[in-house]
Parts: structure tokens; sequence; C-alpha cells
């Protein structure tokens, strides 16, 4: 039979090829090679065979192996993807932290130039990912020539400090005059940041508190070039708001540092999968609203908003408003040794303003967000 | 820093090799050597050390580079089986610190994924340093043509082949074990059956292999 004979021959091949046979039956099998060319090229091809399974089984075992060291590590909380690391807990270590270090050395090293690389979908594994999606932006920073760049943004001096990698950004507004301002959690991917304001001018800012299961985040303006205002144009409502109101947001989605204004209505009182801290609204809402404030008619903030619905377009939540007060309170608790955390007094509506002029006023108050490391 | 050393001297007992090895340091550092040669020998430990000390790095730069967590894993491992690859080289330099290495490796392969799924739009950013790793990318490439052919290859054999062959030559088991593990009754049978097995895979291995090359 054919097939048996090729069977013993690749045995014999093999046995060979591996070093197995003694030195007699070697040499003979050597001579028989030697007159018979067919035989000489199975050993040949043979040999090429084996070399590539050994590369096989060694990538093969090697990949797996590594895959499990790597999967050991994981569990064993050696990383996390980063998105995960800035639990509420970390953040405010992170704070602590760094805040003993420095109060942020301005460095006008070098021009950097910032600019908003394709708004990267992140999807939030603490809510249903596949289907919500967090609205920050995903910053990208690199060196650029002042004039190359210049034209694009006003803020070539840039306060972030050397070597700062920007991570993400969104909106935020301030709720006190000594520059308190409320952002979601998920748009401080790093441990620092830095706001700008309406028309350009970059400040510096800590993260005072952080809470990732609400999705609200606590910053303070600490920079000297921060001009407290007198009064707040806006008030925050504690009471849950009505099916069906007109609202409004304001918020920085776009790549420049221009402020758009959006137009919308509240359409259920619970947000995402019946989350009663939010609700759900009917706005036109893009990366880089996270953080944005909604507005009634009566200029006040009745939520924050902080994600979409994948496939619904035109469909986002927001956080209630209440929340906010909560927030606080737990800022408070949290640092008992600081001066107080708090929201403003003086916040007041201009009622006899038209929402032009509503918005002339507000817009100073609301502000982009960018987080770095 | 440039090392070499000889794989007949890196399997020797770690213990002797210092004095012995035909290692060409400058300005080695001893911990980068001994973690090479952990690696070349297939030591546990010594992949674990590499994952904790380069992978978070890898990982900021990905996830800077519009990739995911997941995408760090992938490339990082990636890199790590070329430097594996490497090291099993009869003689093999590295001519910087293994850091840069992966790192080179990683942004390379990184790179060239952005670019197939068209997402690359503008220069990486990244602070840390590399190095042109061309070279070596070629050779894994060519390397990983060989092993996508043999994976499909063994893939379309069917069982009992593709458990049989693996239990061979990748687990490296015996006859008699196999036997008694797929139940033939010697471990005649189940010789023969891995020879019938072999020719298959043969056939389908090189009429790709011929092709690819």
């Amino acid at each position: 039979m054919k097939q048996l004979d090729d069977i013993q021959l690749l045995e014999v091949i093999e046995k060979y090829l591996a070093g197995e046979m003694s030195a007699s039956e070697a040499a003979q099998f050597e001579s028989i090679r030697k007159e018979t060319p067919e035989i000489d090229q199975m050993v040949v091809e043979h040999d090429m065979f084996l070399h590539e399974m050994d590369q096989y089984a060694s990538r093969k075992n090697f990949s797996k192996r590594s895959a499990q060291i790597f999967n050991n590590l994981y569990n064993a909380g050696e990383w996390a993807p980063i998105d995960e690391q800035s639990t509420k807990f970390k953040v405010i270590q992170l704070w602590s932290k760094y805040k003993k270090v420095t109060a942020i050395a301005a460095t006008v090293g070098g021009f950097i130039a910032l600019f908003t690389s394709t708004l990267m979908m992140y999807f939030s594994p603490s809510l249903n990912g596949s289907q919500v999606l967090q609205l920050s932006k995903a910053i990208e920073v690199i060196k650029k020539n002042q004039q190359v760049q210049g034209h694009i943004l006003n803020e070539v001096k840039t306060k972030l400090p050397e070597n700062a990698k920007l991570l993400s950004g969104g909106s935020g507004f301030l709720i006190d005059t000594k520059g308190f301002i409320i952002t979601n959690a998920h748009v401080l991917k790093g441990n620092g940041a830095i706001v700008i304001n309406n028309v350009g001018q970059e400040l510096k800012a800590t993260i005072i508190y952080a809470d990732k299961n609400v999705d609200l985040a606590l910053l303070k303006i600490i920079d000297s070039d921060f001009e407290q205002p007198k009064s707040i144009p806006y008030t925050i409502r504690k009471k849950t708001t009505e099916l069906g109101e007109e609202i409004y947001t304001l918020g920085y989605p776009r790549n420049d540092n221009d402020i758009v204004y959006g137009k919308g209505y509240l359409s259920a009182q619970s947000g995402f999968e019946g989350d009663s801290n939010a609700y759900q609204i009917q706005i036109s809402a893009n990366p880089g609203y996270s953080g944005a404030p909604i507005f009634n008619n009566n200029a006040e903030i009745i939520g924050i908003i902080n994600t979409r619905q994948k496939q619904a377009e035109g469909v986002a939540f927001a956080i209630k408003s209440s929340k906010i007060f909560d927030l606080i309170e737990s800022a408070q608790k949290e640092q008992s040794g600081e001066k107080s955390v708090h929201i403003s007094k003086n916040m007041s509506v201009n009622k006899s303003g038209d929402r032009k002029k509503q918005i002339g006023d507000m817009k100073n108050f609301i502000y982009n967000i960018r987080s770095y490391n | 820093m440039i090392l070499k050393f000889s794989k007949k001297i890196i399997s020797n007992q770690i213990g002797l090799l210092l004095p012995y090895l035909s290692i060409n340091i400058l300005k080695a550092e001893y911990n980068e050597i001994a973690l090479l040669k952990g690696l070349a020998n297939n030591d546990s430990k010594a992949v674990e050390t590499l994952y904790k000390n380069h992978f978070s790095t890898i990982q900021h730069f990905i996830e800077n580079n519009n990739g995911s967590f997941d995408d760090a894993r992938d490339v990082f491992q990636e890199a790590m089986i070329t430097l594996y690859e490497k090291v099993q080289n009869e003689s093999f330099t590295l001519t910087c610190q293994i850091k840069t290495y992966l790192f080179s490796i990683c942004k390379h392969l990184w790179l060239k994924r952005l670019q197939q799924i068209g997402k690359y739009s503008s220069p990486l950013s990244a602070q840390e340093e590399s190095i042109s790793v061309e070279a070596d990318m070629e050779a894994f490439e060519k390397k990983d043509a060989a092993f996508a052919i043999m994976d499909r290859a063994l893939n379309s054999l069917g069982e009992p082949c593709k458990s049989l062959l693996e239990g061979y030559y990748l687990n490296k088991k015996g006859m008699q074990e196999l036997a008694a593990e797929f139940g033939y009754t010697n471990s005649d049978n189940a010789k023969n059956q891995k020879y019938k097995c072999l020719m298959r895979l043969k056939k389908l291995f090189f009429s790709q292999y011929n092709i690819g090359d």
C-alpha cells in the first residue's frame, strides 16, 4: 500500500532529523538519500516543515503563556483601563497629593497649541456602555508652530504644565463667585484641569471632588487671573421639572472655543433605564456637551448633560440639578479641614431680560474644561 | 547599550553565566540582560516583570492615540512576541534599552493599525524616545505570515488530527501518552494516525506556503 510506505518513510525521516537513529542507521539512510533524489527532497522539505512547526509551536506557546500572565496581573489589579481608574477615591487621593506638590507651575515653554482630535466615542463601563455614550471630548496635544496653529486658537500661551497630556474635555459652569465649577466626573480623566472661559482665557483649576456614580465633579479655579464676579446670572433648581418644559443649553462641543446654544424640551422624568437621578431630554447633544448646564425659561439650571442614547439621535440624558446640592454636601464632609465649599448665595436672574439677554449674561459663567495628566 | 549573547550560552545555568558570557557590554545593566535571558528561557517571572515594567507606558500611549485598553494589550502582546523571537536567535543584538525597544515596536504596530483602519490623521503624540525597528518588523512579518498559514492549516484539519498533532508538536507529549489520551489501543496505532494527519497537514501547509513565498 502506497500510503503505508509514505507513512513509514515519513517516520524514518522524522527519526533521522530528530537525531534518534544510531550511527549505523544514519549512515545507511544517508547513502539512500544520496542515491534517491526524491527521498533527499522529502528530507529537506520535512526539515523545513519541522522548522516552521517549531516556530509555530514556540510562538503559540509563548502567546498563551504571556496572555495568561497578563490576565493574572490584570485580575490582581495591576492595571485598569484609564476610564475605570478615576473612581471618586482615586480622584480625591490624587488631588490631595497634587495639591501639596504645587499650585501648578505656569509654564510657557514652547508654543503648545491644543486641538481636539477626532471626537472619540467613549463608552463608559459603569453605564450601559453599548447604548449610551458620554459626551466628553478626547483631546490630543501636539507641539506646533505658533504661526501654523495660532489662528485657530488664541490660547497659545498655555497654562498647562510642560509635558502635560490632555486626556479629556467637556463643559462646566460656575456655581459660586469664588470659582467653584460643576462638570461631569467623566470629563475629568486626568488628575489636573484647566478651564477656558468664553473669551478664550485659560485658568488653572483643581479637582476638589468627584463622584463617579452620579457622574458629577467639582472644580475650583485657583488662578490669580480669575476675576471673581459679583453675582451669578442664574439659579439652581432644587425641585424636579415638569414634562414638556422648554429647555436650552450652552456648552463647548466644538473644537474651537466658541460657545454653542442648543434648544429642546424635557421628555421624561427619568433617565436611561429608569434612572431616577436623571431626566431624558430632547436636544441635539454632541461630544463636548458633557457637563453643560440645562436651563429652563426662568434661567434656572435644571440639569447637567452627561450622556446621549447611541441609537436615537437627539435623545440625551441629564443629571437632575438637585444632585448638585448632594454633591456639595458630600464635598463639604470630605473637605472638613478646608474652607467650605459652597454654592453662591448671590444667584439671581434678570427676569426682565429676554433669552438673548440671558444668554449674553450667562455665557461668561460657562467654561470649556480640559483635563490632563 | 549594546549586548550580545549566543544562545548556547544562554541555555547554561544562570549562576555560571556571568563570568563565561560572551557579552559585549558597553552600558548594559545586568538586570536587563538577566531579564532577556529569562525571556529566552521561558521564565514566567521575566515575562511578568516585562509586563509590570513596561505595559503602562504602552497603555498610555495607545489610549492617548485613539486606542483602547484592549488595543494596548494586543499591541503589547505582539511586541513581546517580537522580543521573544528576537532573543531566541543564535546571536542577537539589542542596541537600546528594553523599554525603548518595546515602545518602538508598539509605536510601529499601532501606526500601521491606525493607517489600516484609516484613523491615522496626525503625528502620534508620544514622549518616549524610539528607534527604527524596520528590519526587525520585517522579520516578524515574515514569521507572522508563516504562522498564519500553519494556523489555518491546523485548524482546517479537523479532529482528532488537530489535537493529536498539537499534542505532539506543541505540547511535546509522547506517543504513549497521546495514545492513552485519545483512546488508541496502542502507541503504534496512535503513531500511524499521527503520520496520516501529518501528511494532510503538510499538504495543506505547503500549498499555501509556496504561494506565500
